[in-house]
């Protein structure tokens, strides 16, 4: 853990002081102290690129009255500083009247060690190993042309001092390892990208030349394109495999069950609440409580402990992710779900890992009930326009289905949803529920958070495919 | 207040003294400030403030070919030495690289010109409110506007470039920022749009009343959109997706992407690209540009360089690592690009609507569909369906698909480019490409 206050002219009493002077007569509040040590060591046209060791250390002072809230950061951990920004907090809360709300839950459940990933394996190895994974996949034959593999390691302590000198702390380790493979046949050029992560050590997820069924994936997804034709264009059945496919759930409904967008009635689900949003059998929760996971959290960047909150249940919208701030203005209590990117960043309700909870039905049947369609094993990204509800996500790993049978590969494409309603299209859910490898960031606000999914396979009767075939 | 000259190049010869010392043959840092003022309304009252402070160093140490660097926002100097010794011994570890050094000398920028980049103008957060009152009872005057949000921040930089070949040098940059998101509500559906406003200085920002008008009439017309049929039809992208044409475009020119062959432009110089009439500029000299600069991020100095002319492209964006791996100089594009633009066509607006009887105008994309690899495109999109040169209804949940290679073959570009962003292009059309809905 950080001593923030250890080479600093201001004391831990001071800064106490100097918080509970400018919180007193908000609603909320706190300092925020963060200290990161990151990693990013990347192999690329067979040399290491880049190594480069990043170290990051400031404070965000955050004011609540009502509705309004005033922040102030600074990297300087100083008295001055921190008086600065006090006054900052001040000019723009002329005249304040509320109570602080001293209440924050308690919990001594922790879900990661406190462990520095970048330290526990030397750079020696770390590039010993890009190595090999260049080595490896360039054997598998002239059609590999390009390797990119990099590690991404990252220690976080945070502290968070409230009004009244209320102090809670958390150490989190994040990891990630990703291999991208380009291949080319006869003049024709694909990339297929791979990755594992999470919040241990490195050796956690490569150990016993794990990263080479890193390898093996990200060129089977490269090889697999190689064959691939033009998609389709227009509306049909989709099948979505396990894991990964499931930031379908995270971009179709995900985003609009954030409780800031559903306080400015911005969200298209804002008057939804106890109604059926989707199909029976479909149940989504999202959780910060699994051990381990890129999504999870011990607290929140407001010291709510995190917990497993059910969004839809059976079909029926139940709750809102909530941070301290819209739970206060929407009067129901915060779900842990309070993050921000870091201390640059004011906190905004966001995802931890989102999840379809598995069904009864198998992928085969599902296969097999499709005519005309497309089974979605693998994605790039995707987006949102939480107002209107329409979402997208990339396919990166495609096959058509004609007449119950998965046919050949299909291109990259595009696929187009309307998130209030296409989660009652979806007529069968399987009993393979997977989480995905660890590797999703999601963007809120200019902010990248790390997040988690998982589904099992589903199939949904309708959807627009974003090919070139019509 | 944001660092000045003084303190920043103190920091960076610091920095370059204590590499030597431990053992760097070559080395180069920059140290930059930024602070920020920003205020948020919502629905006509006070939302957020927010100020920034951001101070930051990143060095680079080469001991022969090797190369390893850090960064941090601690710039105490007992941090400095910690990280600094760090990233030395990192850079003793790294395997070599024939191609990792330093630019060339007698490519450095000799001078720095002044580009008109700094307002020193100060907008205290009451003359931000002012502006944003304007602003939102300009946008929420129609009844069917159910939310407004808006945005103004000041942002005042400085930074200090240098390295152990002598070079050092920098300059303060500022902009002024106002934007406005509204969302629009009617029995059928809900919508949202916005309009932005960026400039140097603070005088040359839009009108907060026009900026609110535009957001609202914006979103207004996108209510009760339609869902329209799979066909190939003549698209017409707005200003401000047209641009991110050109965003690609960089992205498949960058050395990077050329000697890692991964782009579907490797080996296209001297070849045509885009139709005849195309004309592609990267101009780094342009007064009060928000793309504007002295040299690029490793000190080469930027000319203005004619990327495509005639449709046939000229330049690589070339940096100075990939120009050694492909045998070419640096052009100072490290970092990527500074005032990108198409030049103008020569068709107006309003002709280029009535270019065909049907087709789609894209007012927004959404995903992230672009692969520079294969030169693949699928987006999904919002826009109008437009007949006879006329909006005729709003159109939702379509995609847009094409290869960039066809894509670029069919361009043709109206006469109304403006210098809103720092990447620009006129009103674009666009045949022959497939479009997905029902």
């Amino acid at each position: 853990m950080s001593n923030f206050f250890e080479k600093s002219d201001l004391s831990r009493k001071e800064a106490e002081n100097i918080i509970s002077d400018t919180l007193q007569k908000c609603d909320d509040g706190e300092l925020y102290l963060e200290n990161s040590r990151s990693e990013s060591i990347l192999l690329d046209d067979n040399k290491i690129k880049n190594s480069s060791y990043n170290s990051d250390l400031g404070f965000g002072f955050r004011a609540i009255s009502d509705e309004v809230v005033a922040y102030s950061h600074s990297n300087e951990i100083s008295k001055n500083s921190l008086k600065q920004s006090s006054e900052n907090l001040k000019s723009t809360l002329k005249s304040v009247k509320g109570t602080y709300n001293h209440e924050i839950p308690k919990s001594n459940k922790k879900y990661y060690d406190s462990i520095n990933p970048i330290e526990q394996k030397s750079l020696n190895e770390k590039i010993k190993i890009l190595n090999d994974v260049n080595d490896y996949l360039r054997s598998k034959g002239d059609k590999v042309k390009q390797v990119t593999a990099n590690f991404l390691g990252e220690q976080k302590s945070i502290e968070i001092i409230r009004s009244g000198g209320e102090t809670l702390s958390d150490v989190r380790p994040l990891v990630r390892f990703n291999v991208s493979v380009m291949v080319e046949k006869d003049g024709r050029k694909e990339t297929g990208v791979y990755g594992v992560g999470g919040r241990q050590s490195y050796d956690s997820y490569l150990k016993d030349e794990n990263w080479k069924s890193v390898c093996d994936e990200a060129l089977r997804i490269a090889s697999v394109n190689l064959e691939s034709k033009p998609a389709p264009a227009g509306e049909m059945k989709v099948v979505l495999g396990p894991g990964w496919p499931a930031i379908l759930i995270h971009e179709a409904v995900g985003h609009g069950l954030e409780g800031d967008f559903n306080r400015k009635k911005t969200s298209a689900f804002h008057n939804l609440m106890g109604q059926k949003v989707a199909s029976e059998g479909v149940t989504i929760i999202d959780d910060g409580t699994i051990d381990k996971r890129r999504g999870s959290l011990t607290i929140d960047d407001e010291g709510t402990p995190t917990e497993k909150t059910v969004l839809i249940e059976n079909g029926i919208l139940k709750n809102f992710m909530q941070d301290r701030l819209n739970a206060r203005l929407m009067k129901t209590r915060s779900t842990g779900s309070g993050r921000r990117e870091n201390y640059r960043h004011i906190v905004l309700p966001r995802m931890r890992n989102t999840m379809m909870l598995s069904g009864k039905q198998t992928q085969e049947e599902m296969i097999k009930a499709v005519d005309k369609g497309i089974f979605a094993v693998s994605f790039g990204g995707g987006q949102v326009d939480i107002t209107s509800g329409k979402f997208v996500f990339n396919c990166t790993e495609a096959y058509e289905i004609v007449n119950g049978k998965i046919g050949s590969p299909i291109k990259g494409a595009t696929l187009i949803g309307d998130g209030p309603s296409i989660l009652k299209e979806v007529s069968m859910v399987g009993n393979d529920m997977m989480m995905d490898p660890g590797i999703g960031t999601c963007g809120k606000a200019g902010q990248g958070v790390p997040v988690g999914v998982a589904q099992p396979s589903i199939l949904i009767n309708k959807m627009t495919v974003g090919g070139t075939k019509l | 207040m944001v660092k000045d000259q003084e303190f920043l190049e103190k920091k960076a010869s610091y920095c370059l003294g204590l590499a030597k010392k431990l053992g760097a043959t070559d080395s180069s840092v920059i140290v930059d400030n930024s602070v920020s003022e920003t205020v948020n309304f919502r629905n006509k009252k006070l939302d957020e403030s927010n100020r920034s402070d951001d101070l930051g160093i990143s060095i680079t140490t080469y001991i022969g070919k090797k190369k390893s660097s850090i960064s941090s926002s601690n710039l105490l100097d007992d941090n400095l030495n910690i990280l600094i010794e760090k990233c030395v011994d990192t850079t003793k570890n790294t395997p070599e690289d024939e191609f990792n050094s330093l630019p060339d000398q007698d490519l450095l920028a000799k001078e720095v010109k002044d580009l008109d980049l700094y307002d020193d103008t100060h907008i205290e957060n009451d003359q931000k409110i002012d502006y944003l009152k304007k602003l939102e009872l300009a946008a929420s005057n129609d009844k069917k506007i159910v939310n407004t949000e808006s945005s103004f921040t000041q942002r005042k930089t400085n930074f200090v470039l240098a390295n152990s070949e002598g070079f050092c040098s920098g300059y303060k940059t500022s902009s002024f920022t106002a934007s406005s998101v509204t969302v629009a509500k009617d029995e059928k559906s809900m919508e949202r749009d916005y309009e932005y406003s960026s400039k140097c200085f603070l005088k040359d920002l839009d009108d907060a009343n026009e900026l609110g008008n535009a957001s609202a009439i914006q979103t207004i017309r996108k209510l009760s959109p339609k869902k329209i049929g799979s066909e190939k039809i003549p698209i017409i992208f707005d200003k401000r997706i047209a641009k991110g044409i050109l965003s690609t475009f960089a992205s498949a020119i960058s050395s990077s992407a050329i000697s890692r062959g991964t782009s579907f432009l490797k080996d296209k110089v001297s070849q045509k690209i885009f139709s005849d009439k195309i004309n592609v500029f990267d101009k780094p000299d342009m007064l009060k540009g928000l793309g504007s600069r002295n040299f690029d991020i490793e000190g080469v100095k930027t000319d203005t360089l004619k990327l495509v002319d005639q449709g046939v492209l000229k330049h690589y964006l070339v940096d100075t690592y990939n120009g050694k791996k492909l045998n070419l100089k640096s052009n100072g594009r490290c970092g990527g690009t500074s005032n990108l633009y198409f030049e103008n066509g020569n068709i107006s607006f309003k002709d280029l609507l009535n270019l065909n009887s049907k087709s789609l105008y894209i007012t927004e994309t959404i995903g992230h569909g672009s692969n520079i690899v294969t030169g693949d495109y699928s987006v999904g999109a919002t826009g109008f369906f437009v007949e006879n040169g006329e909006f005729k209804y709003p159109i939702n949940e379509i995609t847009i698909a094409g290869n960039f290679k066809d894509i670029f073959q069919n361009i043709t570009l109206a006469n109304d480019l403006e210098f809103k962003y720092a990447t620009n292009s006129p009103t674009m059309l666009i045949e022959g490409m497939v479009v997905a809905g029902k």
